[in-house]
């Protein structure tokens, strides 16, 4: 019953982190990865930072949207 | 015997990628000849039953056979006769990443934003307008054509673009063709962007006319974008998980709000909008989305869409499978034979293949599987899985939609599709006009119209062209009988009003951006003043070619909304030929790369549909532009509506002599794009040929791609992970929590949760 209840809660929980990840909400945090393991040396933005980086970047290079 | 090689790419890391050459084990061999044959048997069914008891569940299972057959045996084929992926090397995303555009991602979750990405309201629309010649024609070329067509551009065209560091379809033109067939290639996409843009912004126009409803509850969605930008921006930023959750609430809250509203006497006032204003509302929401920043309305919109598109879709799978619906529509309607079907004019070939589209062939997914998604891609065998694999979901998603569409009454299908000058606009006049086509079931009455539309929460139902309306009502049919009964009816038709309203959308608003920075850039070529124009961050220079672009997409819009001959019949086809015809330029491209690339032995792969897509794509324009049909060439209607203008008399569906003028001036743009696009896809098949043959006699192979570097990351090749690549996968895990090397995404965080 127990194992049951936990697996049930482990593919809720894989299920809402698959949907965070579709719209980005992990991109930070694989970054900030990225950056302390290639670029030990350049400073990590905050979050807010980054965010801002990243629109300000999606404002000259959009990203196309099919039909 | 299993024959597992690791690859290496470092002495002191664990292997960067699993290569399983084992022989499939007896067991496997038996679970896909079952597929194969439960999929035959199916086909079976659906092939020699006739009458009106047909299950729709054997469409899905005779689709999803097929695909799962065709993606173990022919996608693999692909792999091993052309990609030949190698997941010893690094991929465009490990190379330059960057955090923003570049950055592998998690296999699964990259094989969700590119089916966000490339699926929207063209697979929906298509097989709906398709289902006037029964479900069976349809139903095979959305099947067959993804697997030998569709899965198979999008496939090699993410290939491609992926082993050229993300080079867009434009860029890997000029690269392949030269300059003047790369520039017919770029001149084609932005063309065939802007009918895109005006048929879709169409789609909408039609299914928000005269609906207080509908209109209320798309017009919140700006409002709650808004909402979810500023929360990004300054509250809490970065949760966009968190805040798509809050939008898709406050979203049904809009939904069911539009129901109050609309019945108020102030807002049936206030939201009752005639097609011409609203098609002015969309041009002024594209000019302005593509002007304010992109935080504040495109992105947090884009996530809603994207939340809407995969729920909406993955509900509409369950209820099939759980309601079990029967098909109303005949498996091959005599529409199929005579080609004068309401919804779209011309016989089943070629126009059942322009008309379906999206669904089994699609052009415009080649811009998204270059430029977008290499930038993504963590292993390049992760190609197949996302590009073969993603179109077989989009292909999946025309399936349902042919579905709904043939379960809905066949009376209210013609009374909802046929254009105003068929139906007469009144519940009598159409039911009298459906009763004329000898339809099967019991003959209609002026209740039967009257009576859906107050279903459904509309003032009427007739003549609501473009496909979206029929999808929605199909859908509440579906969704009510295992979600909320009766009552709902007309919740669940403004929810499926809402889905499709809100991609097509995102696609005018990220359309209209991605063309105006084409147009800069174009017109920045010619130097001079114009030069500044590269510059994006020059506000004036945006303007005006927002400006431009919205003009152009806008005229196009308008005059479909004001055709007297009906705007979706005149111009779904343009927007068919020119979808197709974007693939045609992409398959080119992809058969150059292999003759070039020394693979012409296996140039029939891409060859096939490129050869079968022009046939269908030159069939379609020659009798646009030349048929001596009035229903069907554009020069023809013309030539008839400018006597009658002389005349001084009408033509065809025009009433008056104003609608005579427009009807002379609208043939004759619609004809002269008919050529346009014909002549530049022409001329880009006509120098491929050239650069074909050169390169054969030279006998030399080239290649356009960039040097490779070897991986420092490790992920699983398939969906599912297997047992070597899970070890492998505990070996990094294991290092990685040692400290030594960080993980390459934040995806393995969950992998490690769950064991």
């Amino acid at each position: 019953m127990r194992t049951g209840t936990n697996r049930l809660v482990a593919a809720a929980r894989a299920t809402l982190w698959w949907l965070d990840s579709v719209v980005g909400g992990q991109d930070y945090q694989r970054y900030v990865a990225h950056l302390r393991r290639r670029h030990p040396d350049r400073p990590v933005p905050t979050e807010r930072e980054y965010w801002r980086e990243r629109h300000a970047h999606a404002e000259s290079n959009p990203g196309g949207r099919c039909c | 015997m299993a024959t597992v090689e690791y690859l290496r790419t470092d002495p002191d890391l664990p292997p960067v990628g699993v290569v399983d050459r084992s022989p499939m084990t007896p067991a496997k061999k038996g679970i896909f000849a079952a597929i194969a044959g439960l999929g035959a048997v199916a086909w079976a069914v659906l092939a020699i039953a006739r009458g009106e008891n047909v299950n729709a569940v054997w469409i899905v299972v005779a689709a999803v056979c097929t695909y799962i057959t065709a993606y173990r045996f022919y996608a693999r084929y692909i792999e091993w006769k052309i990609t030949k992926p190698r997941d010893d090397l690094a991929t465009p995303a490990e190379i330059l990443e960057n955090g923003k555009d570049f950055m592998p991602m998690d296999r699964r979750v990259l094989y969700g934003h590119h089916f966000a990405a490339i699926a929207g309201a063209g697979p929906l629309v298509g097989p709906v307008l398709a289902a006037q010649m029964g479900y069976l024609p349809g139903t095979i070329w959305i099947v067959v054509g993804v697997c030998l067509a569709g899965a198979v551009q999008d496939y090699l065209v993410l290939w491609a673009s992926t082993k050229r560091r993300g080079r867009s379809l434009g860029q890997m033109a000029r690269d392949e063709l030269g300059v003047v067939g790369g520039i017919a290639a770029i001149v084609a996409i932005l063309v065939i962007m802007m009918i895109l843009l005006a048929v879709l912004a169409l789609v909408v126009v039609n299914a928000l006319g005269e609906s207080p409803w509908g209109v209320f509850s798309i017009a919140m969605t700006i409002p709650i974008a808004l909402f979810m930008g500023v929360y990004l921006r300054f509250l809490r930023p970065g949760r966009v998980g968190e805040v798509s959750a809050i939008g898709i609430v406050l979203l049904l809250l809009a939904i069911v709000g539009g129901g109050w509203v609309s019945e108020t006497e102030w807002g049936a006032d206030w939201f009752t909008l005639s097609r011409t204003t609203i098609a002015w509302a969309l041009i002024g929401y594209g000019f302005l989305a593509s002007v304010l920043p992109v935080w504040l309305l495109l992105a947090p919109r884009d996530y809603l869409s994207t939340f809407m598109k995969i729920g909406t879709i993955g509900l509409l799978a369950i209820g099939i499978l759980v309601t079990m619906p029967v098909l109303t529509a005949p498996a091959i309607s005599e529409f199929a034979g005579t080609g004068a079907g309401p919804s779209f004019a011309g016989s089943l070939f070629p126009f059942l293949f322009i008309t379906i589209a999206c669904g089994a062939l699609s052009g415009f997914h080649a811009l998204i599987s270059s430029g977008t998604t290499p930038k993504l891609l963590e292993k390049e065998s992760h190609a197949k899985m996302i590009g073969y694999g993603g179109m077989l979901m989009e292909s999946f998603v025309a399936v349902m939609a042919i579905i709904t569409a043939c379960i809905i009454d066949q009376h209210l299908y013609f009374g909802m599709n046929a254009p105003l000058s068929l139906t007469g606009g009144t519940p009598e006049q159409a039911a009298e006009y459906t009763n004329s086509l000898g339809l099967a079931g019991a003959p209609a009455t002026a209740e039967t119209f009257s009576q859906a539309a107050e279903d459904v929460g509309e003032n009427t139902i007739i003549s609501r062209t473009g496909g979206a309306p029929t999808l929605a009502v199909g859908i509440s049919e579906v969704f009510h009988q295992f979600l909320g009964g009766e009552s709902m009816k007309s919740f669940w038709y403004h929810f499926a009003i809402m889905f499709e309203a809100l991609f097509i959308l995102t696609t005018i608003d990220a359309g209209t951006r991605v063309a105006r920075f084409m147009v800069s850039d174009a017109l920045g070529n010619f130097g001079g003043p114009l030069a500044r124009l590269k510059d994006p961050s020059w506000r004036v220079g945006a303007w005006v070619c927002s400006l431009v672009v919205v003009a152009a997409w806008g005229s196009i819009l308008l005059m479909g909304v004001t055709d007297p001959l009906g705007g979706i019949n005149a111009l779904y086809p343009l927007f068919g030929i020119a979808n197709q015809l974007l693939a045609a330029v992409a398959l080119t491209v992809v058969v150059v790369i292999l003759v070039k690339k020394g693979l012409t032995r296996y140039a029939w792969i891409p060859g096939i549909p490129l050869v079968w897509d022009l046939v269908v794509t030159m069939t379609a324009s020659w009798q646009k532009i030349f048929s001596a049909d009035p229903k069907l060439g554009y020069w023809k209607q013309h030539s008839l509506c400018r006597q009658a203008q002389e005349a001084g008399s009408l033509c065809l569906s025009a009433k008056t002599p104003q609608e005579v003028d427009v009807v002379v001036r609208n043939t004759f743009i619609q004809g002269t794009l008919s050529i346009l696009f014909a002549a530049l896809v022409l001329v880009v098949a006509a120098v491929a040929v050239l650069v074909c043959v050169r390169a054969v006699r030279s006998g030399e192979t080239s290649t356009s791609e960039t040097p490779e570097e070897p991986s420092k990351i490790f992920a699983p090749s398939g969906f599912v992970a297997t047992k070597a690549e899970r070890e492998v996968q505990r070996q990094w895990d294991e290092l990685i929590a040692s400290g030594a090397v960080r993980a390459p995404g934040a995806a393995h965080a969950v992998e490690v949760e769950a064991k």
